[in-house]
């Protein structure tokens, strides 16, 4: 098989395995909805930036919940056995792939919510929803990483959260910085699209770390 | 390792640093009078730290290449001796923005430290925290070198963006942040004159050459303890 086949055909193992099992996306579903209520209960229809802040901060959290099940799941065995298949980079851009379409959908699926209980105190709605997607593969690509390595640590679930955090601040408020846009809020001409292809700079930074690093631990 | 002109050198420069710190003319700038004299502290604190992160990749990446042991040792010691440099870079730089930054409009020094910059410098201390609670939750050795080494690699490419990027963008007290326009992310070079010069170049020297000596030692240290395993 070339690569791209084996990436193809982990990629769809991971899918099949979602759409059979569908314990992520309905235990993501149950989560933004418990989320979203809490919230609604408890603040009603936010202002803007309050609205922002805590969409951001739900989008945290789901991609932590969603991202950290793909290595989690895999036990000792079964790398042992993607390890005899395929090489590192194919298994990591599988990886890659079924955590962009997974944190994509849920992007999605938590701006509907929201909008739907919380209000949408956005002006420009096709910028906001193309900016949570950003956000969103953003997110994934980071989460992924830093749940592959975790998945070679012991308590991996903590440790995941403690490293990835610190790290995915700078685009945490790159991304809450940007959707002020969508607001309203006024920026210097060109801010805006300088800010978010630093955004789209920083996600080509992390895929090139991914395939860089994560050979090193793959190999146990 | 067993040299020891580098360490001489590092105490006369580090004595000329506060010697000369304290004694030699500074120019006399806006609001921040004397308190200029702290750029000999406070700015080495950072760059050194920055030398010492970038240290300590170069031997994760050392580690990655090799798989010899002693190049995970260097690496942790030298991202220890850094974060203890970020520490006091905070800490000098928290003294620096009491007398500098706080007006006499009622405003306490924890409104003030609300800044993008020192968040981003608070993101960094974080990240490497992070890298020693990762370090601890690891019994196998091995393991544990190859995968901190992997994700000291990876922290450090994400200083960047939390240090030297993301407060360039916003407004901040700082110098070096947009409407300070000195195109320098840390410091305004409109502020120093040659004068300045002739003791900021040797404190990064000496300050640096500092960290690394503290840095060798917890090095002899730890090789001290690991003795079995590295033969």
């Amino acid at each position: 098989m070339s690569s791209s086949q084996k990436i193809y055909a982990l990629f769809k193992k991971d899918l099949l395995l979602e759409i059979r099992q569908q314990y992520t996306f309905y235990g993501i579903l149950l989560y933004v909805a418990c989320i979203v209520y809490v919230l609604f209960l408890s603040v009603n229809e936010p202002d803007a930036p309050t609205w922002n802040a805590l969409f951001w901060v739900n989008m945290l959290f789901i991609s932590i919940n969603a991202v950290a099940k793909s290595f989690l799941q895999e036990g000792r065995g079964k790398m042992l056995y993607y390890y005899s298949i395929a090489g590192a980079r194919e298994f990591i851009i599988a990886k890659l792939l079924y955590n962009i379409v997974l944190m994509l959908v849920m992007s999605l699926l938590s701006l509907l919510t929201f909008s739907f209980f919380l209000g949408a105190p956005f002006l420009d709605g096709i910028k906001f929803t193309g900016l949570t997607l950003l956000g969103g593969i953003s997110m994934s690509l980071v989460f992924t990483l830093m749940a592959a390595i975790a998945s070679r640590a012991s308590q991996n679930a903590a440790i995941m959260v403690i490293m990835g955090f610190p790290v995915i601040i700078p685009q945490l408020l790159l991304l809450i910085r940007i959707s002020k846009s969508a607001f309203g809020e006024v920026f210097k001409q060109g801010v805006v699209s300088q800010m978010v292809f630093l955004l789209i700079g920083l996600d080509v930074l992390v895929l090139a770390l991914c395939m860089i690093l994560f050979p090193f631990l793959w190999k146990d | 390792m067993h040299k020891s002109w580098w360490k001489i050198a590092a105490v006369v420069l580090l004595v000329y640093t506060i010697a000369g710190g304290f004694l030699m003319n500074v120019p006399r700038r806006f609001i921040l009078n004397e308190s200029i004299r702290n750029l000999y502290f406070h700015v080495c604190m950072w760059l050194a730290m920055m030398i010492l992160f970038g240290v300590s990749v170069a031997y994760s990446i050392k580690y990655l290449r090799t798989q010899q042991y002693k190049h995970d040792i260097y690496a942790a010691a030298f991202a220890g001796t850094g974060l203890f440099m970020g520490l006091l870079g905070y800490a000098t730089g928290t003294i620096w923005a009491n007398y500098t930054w706080v007006t006499d409009q009622g405003q306490s020094l924890g409104t003030i430290l609300k800044e993008p910059k020192l968040l981003g410098a608070g993101i960094a201390i974080l990240i490497y925290c992070a890298y020693f609670v990762l370090r601890g939750s690891f019994t196998d050795i091995d393991k544990r070198a190859r995968v901190t080494a992997v994700y000291n690699i990876f922290a450090f490419v994400m200083l960047f963006p939390s240090i030297w990027i993301i407060p360039r963008l916003v407004g901040s007290l700082h110098p070096g942040s947009p409407g300070n326009d000195s195109g320098n992310p840390a410091l305004n070079f409109n502020d120093l004159d040659s004068q300045m010069r002739i003791v900021f170049y040797p404190a990064i020297i000496g300050w640096t050459l500092l960290g690394v000596w503290i840095t060798t030692l917890k090095i002899r240290i730890q090789f001290l303890k690991d003795k079995a395993m590295l033969q």
